[in-house]
């Protein structure tokens, strides 16, 4: 059966579109949830996508912690399920203290929407699982607050623990310093995306959901998308995932 | 139609708006627009009243000295679904589906506030879009300043982009295009048109035709405040000064979060069949929407002032009557369906209410409550106690508002006079400028109008919505429509520098390479919209320029088969001491059957041939070379023959639909030798051209003589491709060979330019340089001309620099 993947709609949501073509495209049923759902049974995954969610008045993702389907959300993480923020879905997530770190303005304070080159870390994970080969995926960016930071004791613990997912990688294939100009915010490390310690929770800045066809620009971004998909898939046959620690008790 | 404020008419007395003068002057009404009142009323008007004339007898909403002028223009087309008068046009592009498109302008409160100016520019254009159901799937933005390393220039230019950027990111429409342009002509007075892309269900194409006398009136979105208060009439001064801060009141402000909740409730409301008009309120608010839809409908209105929500307390009938807060809706209702309303508009979180009734009584009639508790009783008729504020009847304040026939004269003095003995010398051949071409070249792709405006579109989010398949940077750009194999391709252009000499001229020209940009995809230009950026109609000049331009939009759009369905006039675009080069600017949105035959202007491949259809003409003025390097007193701009252009247009689309051409691209600004550039640049991969330079290496080379493209085609095909061009009557010129990783042009014929020998080389003249060195140029320039950047950042080993001493004058200063 074709796995059901939640993709939660905020106000103010608008890479809703994107998610929705993504997931069709790599073989999933989009179940759209509303901010004010309290009722995730009906699926196997979640996805938070971008835009900016209740105006990202204040901070990006400040508000959007609060409403009742993030309640939900955490109750669906703690039990294992997949859930992957992107962009202001990422944002979100650490506001919700749901993955590690935070999302400060980029670099340059100015928003940025280029194609960046992306470097897994890991492609054992439940959202790298379905990526192949490693090798550096092109996909856009687009946002003014993906500055990804936590002081360096975390950043060490992330690295140790293999919670860094991604990184913004160089022309030569390396990783891009902070400093570098394909590090497009700034991003310490050149962190791109991490998990959670469990591993079932994930968040990125750049936007794999908007790479899955090469007639719109790439579709490297399709090996994220199909693996939260196999992801969900798993969780839905077996209630747990491949990839993911017996459960520390704190997300994060 | 509704649109942001701006071009309001001045008081026709030229009487400043100060309180000396009497009420009706002060609000920008003249004296026979005053009396013209009188006679619709058969009465004196009241405050309020003359307030509301005020505000819709605008030039911007009444188009009172454009309007007889527009009735010119080209409408009809096969696929027309809604054309001029409706809010957005709409053409139909089969599978069911329609395309709604509109640019619009938002000159004078950009130029008083940037960022808010530009933001709720774009978010008025939006929602003339979904307002007839069609979901936004992208924004262009075409932008005018003046001297880039001007400070004021710098501060405009960073803020209407943060602008721009700022609502449209956040409302989820991709900006794609547009374009960026610096002039002198444009130091006082900016321009900021933005025209919007909507895809909507033909089954879900929704009018502002409020029908039906007794449906409710509902307004919902934000509530009003005294944001964009009397903009028209204080916006509307005839000479705009530079920054003024007592302005700023008159500047609404933008919520493109509310914006994005608008859209969806909007799209929603329609989808599920709930409502029988909508429009949006834009320029003159509730004023404008409540008269314009009850005049489509022959009906009237019974609107209960008490009913409108206020942002603050203490607000004026008329402040409420006039306010241009945005993002708010009028969406005229059955009885029955209330409640549905209510409840989709409660789910986005948006205030919704009833603020009026339909009426077969075709007038608009203000009311307010004992206490202002309320006016009207839930069957919608007036309480007892109500108080009439204002009635006035629906068309006199829309269809029927006040036209004038203006004055219309050609300049005096249409261009320079020769200077004594200068038609003597050959200036627009190099030597003479004792310039090397590779210096030109390299100077032009690094001007300020020439080169990548990367900087700029990356703080746009050019991707949102997965549609994408060519954003901004690279000529037109290309939409893909899910679920067919069609793509829509939109672009937008205005030639104001040959407008300047030729306002006819600059206009059709303008409306070719716009068509051209589009056929040069290999897709079908389907229609015109159109911004009529002009100064003050009350100056004969000024009028004339006008009258010229829509005459050229006309006959170019004849000519090439295109109706005008739509677009805004913006008039009084004046500084103290000088008025805007006259800039029509057009937007046109194409069709492709099958995205998989697109054509793009990057270089494909090594060994290909590289054509150039059609014929250079002589003419320098009004071309970035000559912002460069000056031209003859004596030259004159290049002609434009519409019939050549409509079959070199209909040639390229064929010869792409065979599938002989690899890539495509028309000279237009600084002409072949920048067009080639810039296909090596985008291609990665050089090339080796000989081309005939006649008397002129600088027309040759630099000339931005129109109808003309320059093809890449595969060895084996151009036989076939020759051939075809043949029939369509047109000739073709092999220039040479891609690949390499230099760009290199033989200058053969009589007008070589002797820099040669000054190199010492004993070969024919020829420019020679690597493709880094040129998109070096080209990826540095902009960020140099507004100061984000300076050579030594970036290590430059002096190339852009190399010929800026001619540069150095004109607006494209290297720096």
């Amino acid at each position: 059966m074709t796995p059901r993947v939640g993709i939660v709609l905020f106000p103010g949501s608008n890479r809703d579109i994107d998610a929705v073509n993504a997931l069709t495209v790599a073989g999933a049923e989009p179940v759209m949830l509303w901010h004010a759902d309290t009722d995730l049974s009906d699926v196997s995954a979640v996805l938070l996508p971008g835009g900016f969610a209740y105006g990202d008045y204040l901070r990006a993702g400040v508000i959007a912690q609060f409403s009742p389907v993030m309640r939900a959300v955490g109750e669906f993480a703690a039990r294992g399920g997949p859930v992957l923020g992107i962009c202001n879905g990422f944002q979100v997530l650490a506001e919700a203290g749901l993955v590690p770190g935070a999302l400060l303005r980029n670099r340059g304070l100015r928003f940025v929407c280029r194609e960046i080159a992306l470097l897994p870390e890991r492609l054992d994970s439940p959202f790298t699982r379905e990526i192949g080969t490693q090798r550096p995926l092109r996909m856009p960016v687009a946002h003014g607050e993906g500055c990804y930071f936590a002081d360096d004791a975390t950043l060490d613990a992330l690295e140790r623990d293999g919670q860094v997912l991604w990184r913004y990688a160089a022309a030569d294939g390396r990783v891009a310093a902070p400093e570098d100009a394909a590090n497009p915010n700034g991003s310490l490390r050149g962190i791109a995306g991490v998990a959670n310690a469990a591993g079932n929770v994930a968040g990125l800045m750049p936007h794999p959901e908007a790479a899955v066809e090469d007639l719109i620009g790439s579709a490297d971004g399709l090996g994220i998308i199909r693996s939260l998909v196999v992801s969900a898939q798993e969780y839905a046959t077996t209630g747990a995932v491949t990839g993911t620690r017996a459960l520390a008790g704190v997300a994060g | 139609m509704t649109a942001p404020t701006e071009a309001a008419g001045p008081p026709e007395a030229g009487a400043p708006p100060v309180a000396e003068v009497p009420l009706h002057r002060s609000l920008g009404l003249s004296d026979i627009e005053l009396e013209a009142i009188h006679e619709k009323l058969g009465r004196d008007p009241n405050a309020l009243e003359l307030a509301m004339f005020s505000v819709m007898w605008s030039e911007h909403c009444s188009y009172k000295s454009s309007r007889p002028l527009l009735r010119t223009l080209p409408t009809k087309g096969r696929d027309v679904v809604a054309g001029i008068g409706e809010q957005a046009g709409v053409i139909s592009i089969g599978d069911g589906l329609a395309v709604a498109f509109k640019i619009e302008s938002h000159n004078h409160p950009s130029a008083v506030e940037p960022y808010q100016g530009a933001a709720t520019g774009v978010g008025g254009i939006l929602r003339d879009v979904f307002a007839m159901g069609a979901r936004p799937i992208a924004v262009l933005d075409a932008l005018r300043f003046g001297d880039p390393s001007d400070p004021r220039t710098r501060h405009l230019v960073d803020g209407v982009v943060r602008g721009v950027g700022g609502y449209g990111n956040c409302v989820g429409v991709p900006t794609v295009g547009g374009e960026l342009v610096f002039d002198p002509s444009y130091q006082g007075n900016p321009l900021v048109n933005v025209m919007a892309i909507g895809l909507v269900e033909e089954g879900m194409l929704t009018r502002a035709s409020a029908d039906g006398p007794g449906n409710l009136v509902v307004l919902y979105g934000s509530a009003t405040g005294r944001d964009g208060i009397g903009g028209a009439s204080v916006l509307a001064s005839a000479t705009f000064g530079d920054q003024d801060p007592s302005k700023r009141p008159s500047v609404q402000v933008g919520d493109p979060f509310a914006e994005k909740l608008l859209i969806e409730a909007t799209l929603e409301l329609i989808a599920k069949g709930l409502v029988v008009a909508i429009q949006d309120l834009g320029a003159a608010g509730i004023t404008c929407a409540t008269s314009e839809t009850a005049d489509r409908g022959g009906t009237g209105m019974l609107v209960d002032l008490d009913a409108i929500p206020r942002r603050e307390p203490g607000m004026e009938p008329f402040e409420v009557m006039i306010s241009e807060s945005q993002e708010r809706m009028v969406a005229i209702v059955e009885p029955g369906r209330w409640d549905a309303v209510r409840a989709v508009c409660e789910r986005w979180d948006l205030p919704v209410g009833v603020i009026g009734r339909v009426t077969a009584e075709p007038d608009i009639v203000v009311l307010t409550g004992p206490d202002a508790a309320g006016a009207l009783d839930p069957d919608g008729r007036p309480v007892p106690g109500a108080t009439e504020l204002a009635r006035i009847p629906a068309r006199a304040l829309a269809s029927e508002a006040i036209v004038f026939d203006r004055e219309s004269r050609p300049p005096a003095r249409r261009r320079a006079a020769p200077a004594p003995g200068a038609a003597d010398e050959p200036v627009d051949s190099l030597p003479l400028r004792g310039q090397d071409p590779a210096a030109v070249l390299t100077a032009l792709l690094g001007s300020a109008n020439l080169s990548s405006r990367r900087e700029v579109f990356e703080q746009y989010d050019w991707n949102v919505q997965s549609n994408t398949v060519a954003g901004p940077g690279r000529g037109a750009a290309v939409l893909r429509i899910k679920g067919t194999t069609k793509a829509l391709v939109a672009t937008t252009d205005g030639n104001a520098p040959v407008g300047q000499h030729d306002p006819w001229l600059g206009a059709a020209m303008s409306v070719a390479e716009a068509a051209r940009n589009v056929s040069i995809t290999g897709a079908r230009p389907l229609g015109v919209t159109n911004c009529l950026n002009f100064g003050d109609p009350t100056r004969p000049e000024a009028f004339w320029q006008l009258a010229e331009a829509v005459r050229g939009l006309s006959d170019a759009c004849i000519a090439l088969g295109l109706p005008v369905t739509g677009g805004n006039v913006s008039l009084y675009n004046e500084a103290p001491g000088s008025a805007i080069a006259p800039t029509p600017e057009i937007g046109i949105v194409g069709l492709l059957d099958d995205v998989a035959t697109r054509v793009g202007p990057a270089f494909r491949a090594d060994g290909n041939t590289l054509l150039l259809v059609g014929e250079t003409a002589p003419g320098l003025a009004g071309s970035s070379y000559e912002g460069l390097a000056g031209t003859a007193p004596e030259d004159g701009p290049p002609s434009l023959d519409l019939q050549r252009e409509a079959a070199v247009q209909s040639f390229i689309r064929e010869a792409i639909a065979r599938g002989l051409v690899e890539s495509c691209q028309d000279p237009s600004g600084g002409g072949l030798a920048v067009a080639v550039a810039e296909m090596a640049i985008w291609g990665d991969r050089g090339a080796t051209l000989r081309v005939g330079v006649g008397d002129s290496p600088a027309v040759a080379l630099f000339g931005e003589s129109p109808s003309r493209v320059l093809v890449e085609v595969i060895p084996r095909h151009v036989p076939a491709f020759e051939l075809l061009a043949r029939h369509h009557g047109l000739p073709t010129d092999v220039l040479g060979t891609t690949g390499g990783a230099r760009l290199v042009i033989e200058l053969a014929g009589n007008g070589a330019t002797g820099a040669a020998e000054e190199r010492g080389s004993g070969i024919a003249d020829a420019l020679d340089v690597p493709v880094a060195h040129l998109r070096h140029a080209w990826e540095h320039g902009l960020p140099r001309a507004l100061g984000w950047e300076h050579a030594e950042d970036v290590g430059d080993g002096g190339i852009v620099d190399s010929g800026a001493g001619a540069a150095s004058r004109g607006p494209e200063a290297i720096r």
